[in-house]
């Protein structure tokens, strides 16, 4: 076309990007790779290819893993990782910061690189990705320096193995990296099949960066090479981004083994706009919501929530909205959406639209490109929430939409999901914004903006989009332990006797369910003797139906998560002041059901420890994160919700109120498994919650074996988090009963913890009884 | 509702002829309701530059199409009869003939010149047979703070000594105090002083405080039938950016939906680089299509810019980074 032509269409015209420094990268290496282990690379086989999704190319061949690869990747690692943690803080520190300025240097090498493996527009692997990498690595360098000083009792896990998808390819690979190799970890990590050559580009970098040799390791390969990671014995911490369903696969994998994990899976992210809302920019939002990188993002605002009054010119502004995109080349530096990533995933999200037969389907009239893997933008309105493709994940450009009423409304309807990833909200209303917020089931919520990700800003999911978080000081924690070595728990058996009561005069403990005792449903009770065989009482056997009723109990006294900390801590107080009240009776009962002399500092010491919670009730703060926008994220720590947990068999006393108090300090309600052998401390301790104002169903009572409760507990699909501190080691059990809805699990895999002094309570403890979650607030006027 | 756009052979090229924004009556209701999210509108500004690119014989010719869509502009208290027969001279050659020549662009000349009252006459005189129509910045400008009769005087005595366009500048105080009903009458006076004369509201946006009173007083002024709103008088300390520009385009895009008519857009100060010119025009197409690229809906109110333009469109042409001073100045 001539000047005069263009002059009268102006047309935007083609304006690519040079793909050939990137190509000849390629090339330089041999267009083939091996896997990167050891700081060197091994001979490279054809197994697979990476190919170019906007026009098929095979880019270059890649090697298949095998076990003896992936094991002599761990080795590599684990002799790596004491010399890594023993450099310290700055010393790893001046190693994170040379990586960070490395891939400052190269920059377009990545991203172009990016985009030609994954079909992302250059756009934003050019102004999104490869920044947020580069931000990652400063940040985490800063947290290798910092460490020593502001994590005295944290230490490396060891060896970290690392699954990473394939929709931001490099980003994840920093997300996992950084902060793992920060605290003193080395990693043995896995990239997509589709998407390898920009870790493969990042191993080269970590050459040129003087990396220690074992430090970083990358192998490349399928779902299989992931299985050997995750299932490898020498493998300290699993962490993993990819569906749900492999999460899912991977925590029953990993059940028992002792290994850390963290996931961070999928999402069906509600997008709600309120009447009152900047409807351009909210419109201008979605944009980036669900059609950057085509859609396919964990966090995408996938599920439109539009206020009724405004829906009709909502959806017909975003109409025109999705004509304006421009989809073609990736590598065009004037395209909007790019290539999905492969036929596979192409022909995935045309079979879930074409099976959907509910609402009315738009898609974008825009001129699409001929060939290649791409997909139209797409906007299913009228959708009902029980529509298929609004509780399912498209992984694509496709926007599913419903209205609702009311604020309350939006809020059932966002949370009416399986998954709690991610959630924006548009209002010009600062009271309907704070309101709404902190109720979105969601590791992350944006106000009047989307897909907002920093380093200092930690990411990742409730229910079953994972948990762990990726960024900020609260990402840390999926990379350190606290120091020491724990010794082993020996099984606490309860005793046996055949002598009658000393006071005929029967005392019945039952169960304590919704703030009243209970029989027990089976009907059944145990015997419980002294060790000089006499009996003390009998405890009531709870089985699974007493279990969903205390679960049921604990849903229902929600209101409790609603309250003040101040609130919770008064009455804290209040149970260790009637608990002090009866302390020479308690320590007696304990002396009596432990054989021992222990019982009076047990109760001194439980009194203290309500002491500790009380204080911290309304004292474990949240943060404001310092994140590069004029805004804050605010990282709240909230209450996880209802958390059961198996009691320690050896403090009866000590060791029930050392679960409750710091769960209930911090809103959460508790299903708590007594002590198996030592269950009466616990039955009298009910009445001690009688007296004090606990709201019923806050803290339920069950005893009876935990080997009966352990399953069910961990099983049950609304409870949130299960800890056990059972002297029986139930850890692998309720690790894989855990999978159903990807619940918390907090467990002792067969190790000891000392009730009596400093590891019995603190900060671990506030840790597992809460989830943060980021709320970006972007302000202005 | 929409408007039919009636073609005809204008001044230069085939241009369109857009029936006039005959306005409305004031709706309160949707003024209140019309709200701008700053950060957000920032946020979609900053990235917007990243998300279009114009090369090779495209960038020639959305350069060639900025030329066409500027209001060549002087306006300082030194002024002279002298100054501005030059600025016009510049606007009917406002590329040197051979860049033009080797673009096939021959006849390319700026959307109009904009001058102060007392220069109409001359301007008018230099551009005579040219097509380029002359504007006149009116109303007490650039404060706006005259009396107010006089204002509307002015209006009319710029209008009899030949301008084709007046450019008003609105009592920012009306928007600061929420007085919409004044605003409204106010621009309906001075669109009715106008007469065949072409409008453009000046909102002064540097001075309206926030991105929300820019978005509810370019309401009213279409509503009391502006044929153009513009930005600023390029004499506040802060005139044309793309933030205030979104606003202002998508009440623009809120107007014709409603009411089917089409109201022009003219960021005005600020705007010097060929490079900001070109994402002003992708600001315009992505937001409200190509009908706005045409000079009866769309001006920069700029004059440093052009200069610019050329010496991009002479690198085009020969391949070479160019001189300022190979270029003929206004």
């Amino acid at each position: 076309m001539t000047v005069k032509e263009i002059f009268e269409t102006m047309d935007y015209g083609p304006a690519p990007e040079s793909a050939g420094d990137a190509l000849a990268w390629i090339v330089d290496q041999g267009a083939a790779f091996g896997h990167f282990i050891d700081g060197a690379w091994t001979a490279p086989r054809k197994d697979f290819q990476s190919s170019n999704p906007a026009n098929g190319e095979t880019l270059a061949d890649l090697t298949q893993a095998t076990a003896d690869e992936v094991d002599a990747a761990v080795k590599a690692a684990r002799k790596a990782q004491p010399k890594w943690e023993g450099l310290g803080g700055h010393g790893r520190a001046k190693f994170l910061y040379a990586i960070a300025r490395l891939l400052q240097k190269h920059s377009r090498l990545f991203a172009v690189l990016e985009t030609l493996d994954n079909g992302k527009p250059i756009r934003e692997s050019r102004d999104i990705d490869i920044p947020l990498v580069q931000r990652h690595f400063y940040y985490h360098a800063g947290m290798a320096q910092l460490m020593e000083s502001e994590l005295p009792n944290a230490q490396a896990l060891g060896v970290c193995g690392q699954i990473i998808p394939w929709n931001f390819p490099l980003l994840m690979l920093a997300w996992k990296v950084a902060p793992a190799l920060a605290m003193g970890n080395t990693v043995v990590l896995k990239p997509a099949e589709y998407t390898s050559l920009t870790a493969m580009a990042f191993a080269d970098l970590c050459q040129q960066a003087g990396l220690p040799a074992g430090v970083v390791n990358i192998v490349t390969g399928d779902g299989a090479v992931g299985e050997m990671i995750t299932t490898h014995d020498d493998i300290n911490k699993v962490a993993f981004t990819g569906s749900t369903e492999v999460g899912k696969r991977i925590r029953q994998a990993t059940a028992g083994s002792g290994k850390s994990l963290t996931l961070e899976l999928g999402g069906k992210s509600p997008y709600i706009v309120f009447e009152d809302a900047d409807i351009d920019s909210a419109i201008e939002g979605l944009v980036d919501a669900i059609w950057f990188n085509q859609g396919q993002v964990c966090c995408a605002g996938s599920r439109l929530l539009v206020q009724e009054g405004i829906a009709e010119r909502f959806h017909t502004k975003l109409k025109a909205r999705m004509d304006g995109l421009r989809i073609g080349n990736p590598l065009d530096k004037c395209i909007d959406v790019g290539a999905v990533v492969d036929p596979v995933q192409l022909q995935t999200i045309t079979d879930l639209v074409d099976g959907n037969t509910e609402g009315e389907t738009y898609q974008a009239a825009i001129d699409m490109p001929v060939e290649g893997c791409f997909y139209p933008p797409t906007l299913i309105t009228g959708l009902a929430p029980s529509s298929h493709l609004m509780q399912e994940e498209i992984f694509g450009p496709v926007l599913v939409s419903t209205t609702f009423r009311t604020p309350s409304e939006a809020i059932q309807l966002a949370n009416n999901t399986r998954y709690g990833l991610a959630a924006t909200l548009w209002t010009e209303n600062v009271n309907l914004a704070l309101d709404i917020a902190p109720k979105l089931v969601a590791g992350v919520v944006w106000v009047n903006a989307t897909n907002l990700f920093d380093a200092a800003a930690g990411f990742g999911g409730v229910r079953e989009s994972g948990y762990g978080r990726e960024g900020g000081w609260e990402g840390l924690s999926a990379y350190t332990k606290p120091k020491g070595t724990p010794k082993a728990l020996k099984p606490v058996e309860a005793f046996s006797g055949d002598k009658g009561p000393l006071d005929p005069l029967d005392r019945t403990p039952k169960l304590y369910i919704g703030g009243k005792q209970a029989r027990p449903d089976g009907g059944y009770s145990q015997n419980i003797y002294g060790r000089n065989g006499v009996l003390l009482g009998q405890a009531p056997i709870a089985n699974r139906k007493d279990l969903r009723n205390a679960v049921e109990a604990a849903h229902a006294a929600k209101g409790w998560s609603g309250t003040t900390g101040h609130l919770r801590a008064q009455i804290l107080y209040y149970i260790a002041e009637n608990l002090s009240a009866r302390s020479e009776e308690f320590a007696q009962r304990i002396n009596a059901l432990t054989g021992g002399k222990q019982g009076e500092a047990e109760v001194e010491t439980s009194i203290r420890r309500l002491f500790t919670y009380a204080a911290w009730a309304d004292k474990y703060d949240g943060q404001a994160h310092g994140v590069p926008i004029r805004g804050v994220a605010l990282a709240m720590k909230e209450p996880v919700g209802v958390i059961g947990a198996l009691c320690p068999d050896e403090a009866p006393l000590l060791g029930l109120i050392s679960v409750m108090a710091p769960a209930i300090a911090m809103g959460n309600r508790t299903v708590l498994a007594a002590s198996q052998a030592f269950p009466l401390s616990a039955t009298d301790f009910y009445q001690v919650l009688e007296t004090s104002d606990v709201p019923a169903g806050v803290v339920n009572i069950l005893t009876g074996p935990h080997a009966d409760l352990a399953k069910p507990m961990a099983g049950h699909l609304d409870v949130d988090a299960v800890w056990s501190f059972s002297s029986a080691d139930h850890s692998a059990t309720i690790e894989r009963e855990s999978a159903g809805n990807l619940k918390r699990t907090w467990v002792n895999n067969g190790l000891a913890r000392d009730w009596m002094n400093a590891e019995g309570e603190g900060r671990a403890f506030l840790q597992a009884a809460t989830e943060v979650k980021n709320i970006w607030v972007p302000y202005g006027e | 509702m929409q408007t039919p756009t009636i073609s005809a052979e204008g001044h230069q090229l085939p241009t369109a002829i857009e029936p006039r924004n005959p306005g409305m009556e004031l709706d309160l209701d949707w003024v209140r309701t019309a709200q701008a999210n700053t950060s957000a509108i920032e946020r979609r500004a900053k990235t917007l530059p990243g998300r279009r690119s114009v090369k090779k014989e495209y960038q020639a010719a959305w350069l060639c199409k900025a030329i066409s869509l500027i209001d060549l502009t002087t306006l300082s208290g030194d002024d002279s009869e002298g100054r501005v027969e030059r600025l016009c001279a510049k606007a009917k050659q406002p590329v040197r003939a051979d860049i033009l020549e080797a673009l096939d662009m021959t006849g390319l000349t700026t959307g109009a010149v904009c001058v102060y009252h007392d220069m109409i006459e001359s301007a008018v005189a230099s551009l005579k047979g040219s097509g380029i129509p002359v504007a006149a910045v009116s109303t007490g400008f650039p404060a706006g703070l005259s009396p107010y009769h006089l204002r509307i005087a002015e209006i009319g005595e710029s209008v009899k000594a030949g301008a084709e366009e007046i450019d008003i500048v609105i009592t920012r105080r009306h928007v600061l105090q929420g007085n919409w009903q004044a605003l409204y009458d106010e621009m309906k006076e001075m669109r009715d002083a106008c007469g065949d004369a072409h409008v453009k509201a000046i909102l002064a946006t540097g001075e309206l405080g926030t991105l929300r009173n820019v978005a509810r007083a370019s309401l009213v002024c279409m509503m009391a039938g502006a044929d153009f709103i513009k930005t600023s008088t390029g004499k506040e300390s802060v005139n044309a950016t793309l933030p205030v520009s979104l606003v202002m385009i998508r009440a623009i895009r809120d107007y014709y939906d409603r009411t089917g008519h089409r109201v022009g857009y003219k960021p005005a100060g600020g705007i010097s680089k060929a490079k900001d010119a070109l994402v002003y025009l992708s600001l315009m197409k992505d937001e409200l299509g190509d009908r706005w690229l045409q000079p009866d809906l769309f001006r920069f109110g700029a004059s440093s810019l052009l200069n610019d333009i050329e010496r991009q469109l002479e690198h085009h042409v020969s391949g070479h980074y160019s001189a300022g001073y190979r270029h003929a100045m206004a």
